[in-house]
């Protein structure tokens, strides 16, 4: 065995081969970790918690992924893939939790690739196609700034793995903000075109808004990070329309199960193969 | 079983010597995932680590070389331990660590950020990020987001490389 490098250390037979990250029988995300609910925390409640958030990353990190190849310059491509590759991070850590606290010990695996559309719980506004630039990165925007106020506030839950979890999003979320922000301004204070397609992409999210802060209310974060960004931008804020339903119930647009389709499809045609 | 501090001692540099996966030039102690060695009474090795990001692919392959790094030393008991809090900073990169960093033409990082409510900045924000190869502070960022979670890329226009900086997180 050597140890001087790492590409002979790659190569040399380990009693698993499930370390690299693509297909299905990963390793548990959670392996060695400390996995009980503690006393006073209501499991089913926090398996819940951990579903909607999970799918809320998963569906988005999808979303993300359909952007490579197709991203306007390369440098985009590889930021978009690299939040994508974060939220699906965060989304394995949250299944796993979820399946530890709902008492089914179900994986990752079962939760991302063997449940319907009606059964997902992530907000509509992640599930909506990805449209153009500007749509992507106004979604982007909405969804990073909602998610990290959320994540800051449940980086105090008592439930440590769910809290470090958050703590851990709080760092990579704040960089997707930035990232989409400095876009935003970016497509605002472009040309004539691009900020009639940003104020177009903001007219589109405004009717998802009431839906991600009846599921977490901290509109007065959102609110705040678009009133800056939209300023700076010169462009209006998203005008607040209610739409009916939510896909916190398993409320979906016809838009979801297109995409879990193409999430799900090999995993289904075989599922009792790993890759 | 009998072990001593000698014996920990060793099982702890085993572990500290294994390459990160991504970035081969440092060990897992350089880059500050690798938070602590301890060998039970029985003889078994608990090793713990901390993930860099939530996403990265790297883990199960540290977690497998640390193993069986340790194993192929005469440490056939081995567990690996996953910490999640505190989560890990690109603070705890050592001084040997950005050392080799800044000799294979990487930028090391400056101060994370501190804790607490996240300011969104959109003004330009002036890094004083060095060019790892010919030193000139005269640089600007191309991408927040490189080929590992943990990088963005930059370049130098003095010596007009182009050149890779480990992200403050």
């Amino acid at each position: 065995m050597s140890d001087d490098h790492v590409y002979l250390t790659l190569a040399e037979g380990h009693e698993d081969d499930t370390r690299w990250a693509y297909g299905t029988g990963f390793e548990d995300p959670l392996h060695g970790v400390d996995t009980a609910v503690p006393d006073g925390v209501d499991a089913a409640a926090l398996a819940a918690v951990c579903v909607a958030l999970a799918d809320d990353a998963l569906v988005s990190a999808q979303r993300l992924g359909e952007w490579v190849t197709r991203a306007p310059e390369l440098e985009e491509e590889v930021a978009l893939a690299n939040i994508g590759l974060d939220l699906l991070g965060q989304a394995r850590l949250l299944y796993s939790r979820a399946g530890q606290a709902d008492g089914t010990a179900r994986g990752e695996d079962a939760y991302a690739y063997f449940r319907d559309p009606a059964d997902f719980r992530n907000v509509r506004l992640a599930e909506l196609p990805n449209g153009d630039f500007a749509f992507s990165v106004v979604r982007l925007l909405v969804l990073a700034s909602w998610r990290l106020a959320h994540f800051q506030e449940l980086a105090a839950h008592p439930d440590p793995v769910l809290a470090a979890v958050a703590g851990k999003g709080v760092k990579e979320l704040s960089y997707h903000r930035q990232y989409a922000a400095e876009w935003t301004v970016r497509l605002g204070d472009g040309t004539d075109e691009s900020h009639r397609r940003t104020r177009r992409a903001l007219e589109q999210v405004g009717p998802y808004l009431g839906e991600l802060f009846t599921a977490h209310d901290v509109r007065d974060d959102v609110v705040t990070v678009l009133r800056q960004v939209t300023e700076a931008a010169g462009l209006p804020m998203p005008v607040y329309r209610p739409l009916p339903g939510s896909g916190r119930d398993g409320e979906h647009t016809g838009h979801l199960a297109p995409l879990l389709a193409e999430l799900q499809g090999v995993a289904r045609a075989h599922p009792e193969a790993t890759w | 079983m009998v072990t001593t501090a000698t014996d920990a001692r060793r099982a702890r540099h085993i572990a500290e010597q294994v390459p990160d996966p991504e970035l081969p030039m440092l060990t897992l102690a350089d880059l500050g995932v690798l938070r602590g060695v301890e060998l039970t009474g029985d003889g078994t090795v608990v090793a713990s680590l901390t993930p860099t990001y939530s996403g990265c692919p790297a883990m199960a392959e540290m977690r497998a070389d640390v193993a069986a790094r340790l194993r192929a030393h005469g440490y056939p008991r081995v567990v690996i331990r996953t910490v999640l809090d505190p989560p890990w900073t690109s603070d705890w990169i050592t001084r040997d660590g950005r050392r080799k960093l800044a000799e294979h033409g990487i930028a090391p990082p400056g101060p994370a950020p501190r804790g607490g409510p996240v300011p969104l900045v959109l003004s330009p924000v002036r890094h004083a990020v060095t060019c790892p190869r010919c030193g000139s502070a005269e640089t600007e960022e191309t991408s927040r987001f490189a080929a590992t979670s943990c990088k963005a890329l930059w370049r130098c226009r003095a010596c007009r490389e182009p050149f890779e900086y480990v992200k403050e997180i």
